[in-house]
């Protein structure tokens, strides 16, 4: 029976959600004049929900509402960064939506009920949980896609993720059918438990390959990548940097709590050791092709937005490579991978975002040709990124593909290492060219683009490019809290 | 004849109506014919459910699913001009892939896991005695408030993105506002204006009305 107790567990998810209620109350009363309060509202309610989760943190895991709801480290670490990164988002995309009279009231809430899945799929204990939280947020996220109603890009884009989305939320339903047959349970826990005594092993791998079919769609892995670039480049840039950074967060923890948490992970008693080397296989596989073709299509493309579509598809090769090691210190290098590219993506496309004005996207790559002479600092922040994406020492991103590797590396899969620093090398490729175009060529005639002037945007988004150089400094206390939460 | 028999045959029957049901939904060129077949497959699967012992589900499904919501449906359908060919278009060149696809899978999955292993279940028993409405109940508001809460959410999601993706206020619109309607006075819409009396005329003749294009029946 839930009590008390469990309420105060899900404090955080139960105030946003009242939140993103009295918010979505308040944006039908106020007159459109007004609606600018929704902004700091918004942002606020984040904040505090962030806060709420770290000032509620229990010293140990704890469970509510019979195991449905887990409350650990790695859910605590996970959720403040995509709180963090929920609202750097609502800081960007501010211009953006009033340019394009974009329903204001609608974008924040929207996007309020999208992270309280996120934060859902984050703490799920059971199957059921991890379904509902995948289906809140995705549900919202079509929604959002779909939502600047005038562009047949727009309705073409969210109408291909509705599509695929079903499908792999039918993929991932089928799996954790077949997964619930063989082990009597929907709770993970009790799942991990009896895996290793099921009666029926082959229905047990079937389960599997399906929820990791539903996995790869949900990451945007090879080979269930299509959607990504037509999502990316047809979204409002506005939704694009929400789809590319927070929700990587949440796909990372739906892999780890039905892998690791449900299927075990390598020298954890309890589980199958058939079982993990299976799925170890599958996702190793998963991350090859990811990191092949997400970084060989990459190449060629011209657009900013799908270039960018395929580098998160090469990216996420590089978070499963850390998820394949399967103990405890590849999933807090996969996790630190995760936050390290949330922080990067929500930077490249506040970028996108900060350079784009009333009918005119920025999201051509020959757009930022030399920018460097119209806005050295903007081509600056821009070079951070780029060379964070890239994995170029001393920033951000180059930690956490070295830990990445590393982990592969300890785990036996020598292989899987190369690949990854092959892929790297072709990756440095496109993201050099952004960089080039910026800096070394002549920009085109009439086009002028300038960065918005909104202050607010141009402060968070040097802060945000310049902690990338700041963490990469300084990233040991952070991956040190990433181990933590995993031990 | 064992009732376990007897159950084993129910299932098989209902099982097989459903799947052709749900075959006839895809390939049957009339619309409306597609949606009477989706009902009929709805219905064989709440059948189904009734075998396993989920009464309530399987009558849930009947009212929910086959009264009202394929009524609509229906309705929707028929309402809708959709042009049978554009829809089928490249239907039957992929259809081959399709079912060597389908196919194989089958055919894995039953060797793998084998028919037996469908069998060595009982459908789930109803338990301690209870009924199945109140063990349903019971475990709703319990064991799986939580999901519970989460499908309200996700409905609430639901109206919130059916109303920010249709409604639309488009300039030029005309619609009534009812409060403007009831606080009208008679002197805002009729003008009583003081002429002249007018003089008759004397020998014109009353004008004729030529038949036009619009007025001709």
């Amino acid at each position: 029976m839930p009590n008390v107790n469990d309420i105060l567990i899900l404090l955080p998810e139960i105030y946003l959600v009242v939140a993103a209620c009295v918010l979505l109350l308040l944006d039908a009363f106020l007159k459109p004049a007004q609606k600018g309060v929704i902004h700091w509202l918004g942002i606020i309610v984040l904040l505090v929900a962030a806060w709420l989760v770290i000032d509620g943190q229990p010293p140990q895991s704890v469970t509510a509402f019979g195991g449905m709801f887990i409350r650990d480290g790695v859910a605590e670490i996970l959720k403040v960064f995509s709180l963090l990164v929920t609202a750097l988002i609502f800081v960007y995309a501010r211009p953006y939506l009033r340019d394009r009279a974009i329903p204001f009231g609608e974008f924040y809430t929207l996007t309020i009920f999208a992270t309280v899945g996120i934060l859902f799929l984050i703490s799920a204990g059971s199957l059921v949980t991890v379904y509902l939280g995948l289906e809140l947020l995705t549900l919202s996220s079509y929604a959002l896609v779909a939502l600047n109603r005038d562009s047949p890009l727009s309705s073409e884009a969210a109408i291909k993720y509705f599509v695929l989305g079903a499908l792999a939320s039918g993929s991932l339903l089928y799996g954790m059918s077949m997964v619930y047959g063989a082990t009597h349970s929907l709770d993970l826990a009790t799942i991990h438990a009896a895996v290793g005594s099921t009666e029926w092993p082959q229905l047990l791998t079937f389960g599997l390959i399906f929820m990791i079919v539903g996995i790869g769609f949900k990451l945007g892995a090879a080979p269930f990548h299509m959607w990504i670039p037509d999502v990316y480049q047809g979204a409002p840039t506005s939704v694009t940097i929400f789809i590319g950074s927070a929700q990587k967060l949440a796909a990372f923890a739906m892999a780890y709590r039905l892998l690791a948490t449900g299927m075990g992970s390598v020298g954890v008693a309890g589980g199958s050791e058939v079982l993990v080397h299976q799925w170890q296989l599958m996702i190793a596989v998963l991350a090859v092709l990811s990191l092949a073709i997400g970084n060989l299509v990459a190449i060629v493309q011209t657009n900013l937005k799908r270039l960018l579509a395929y580098s998160t598809i090469s990216h996420m090769g590089y978070l499963l490579i850390g998820l394949v090691n399967a103990t405890p210190e590849g999933y807090s290098a996969a996790m630190f991978y995760a936050i390290s590219y949330a922080l990067t993506s929500a930077a490249a496309f506040g970028i996108i975002l900060a350079l784009a004005r009333a009918g005119f996207e920025c999201e051509e790559i020959d757009d930022l040709k030399g920018l460097n002479q119209r806005s050295p600092w903007f081509a600056f922040l821009m070079l951070l990124v780029m060379f964070s994406l890239a994995g170029v020492p001393p920033l951000f991103g180059f930690y956490g593909k070295l830990l990445v590797l590393e982990s592969a590396i300890n785990a036996g899969m020598l292989w899987l290492a190369i690949v990854g620093a092959v892929a790297a090398i072709i990756g440095l490729y496109y993201y050099l060219r952004v960089v080039k175009v910026m800096y070394f060529d002549k920009p085109t005639e009439g086009t002028d683009v300038r960065p918005q002037s909104d202050l607010s945007v141009r402060w968070v988004l040097s802060l945000n490019a310049l902690a990338l150089l700041v963490l990469g400094f300084t990233w040991g206390p952070l991956f040190a809290w990433c181990q933590k939460a995993f031990v | 004849m064992n009732t376990d028999l007897l159950q084993l045959l129910c299932f098989y029957l209902f099982g097989g109506v459903a799947v052709i049901g749900a075959l006839m939904v895809i390939t049957l060129r009339n619309s409306v014919h597609a949606v009477l077949s989706l009902v009929l497959t709805f219905f064989s699967m709440a059948c189904v459910w009734l075998l396993a012992e989920a009464e309530f589900l399987a009558i849930a499904l009947v009212v929910v699913y086959v009264g009202a919501v394929m009524v609509l449906f229906l309705f929707v359908v028929m309402m809708l001009d959709i042009k049978q060919e554009v829809v089928r278009e490249g239907f039957i060149r992929y259809l081959p892939v399709g079912v060597v696809v389908a196919v194989v899978m089958l055919v894995e999955m039953l060797a793998m896991i084998g028919v037996r292993a469908m069998h060595a279940h009982t459908l789930g028993a109803n338990p301690a005695g209870a009924s199945n409405v109140a063990w349903l109940g019971k475990a709703l508001y319990t064991q799986f408030l939580l999901p519970f809460e989460i499908a309200a959410l996700i409905l609430t999601v639901g109206i919130v993105a059916a109303v920010a993706l249709t409604l639309r206020q488009r300039a030029g619109v005309r619609h009534q506002t009812a409060s403007q309607q009831v606080a009208v006075r008679a002197t805002d819409r009729v003008r009583v204006v003081k002429m002249a009396v007018e003089q008759p005329a004397s020998v014109l003749p009353a004008p004729v009305v030529e038949p036009t294009q619009e007025n001709a029946p």
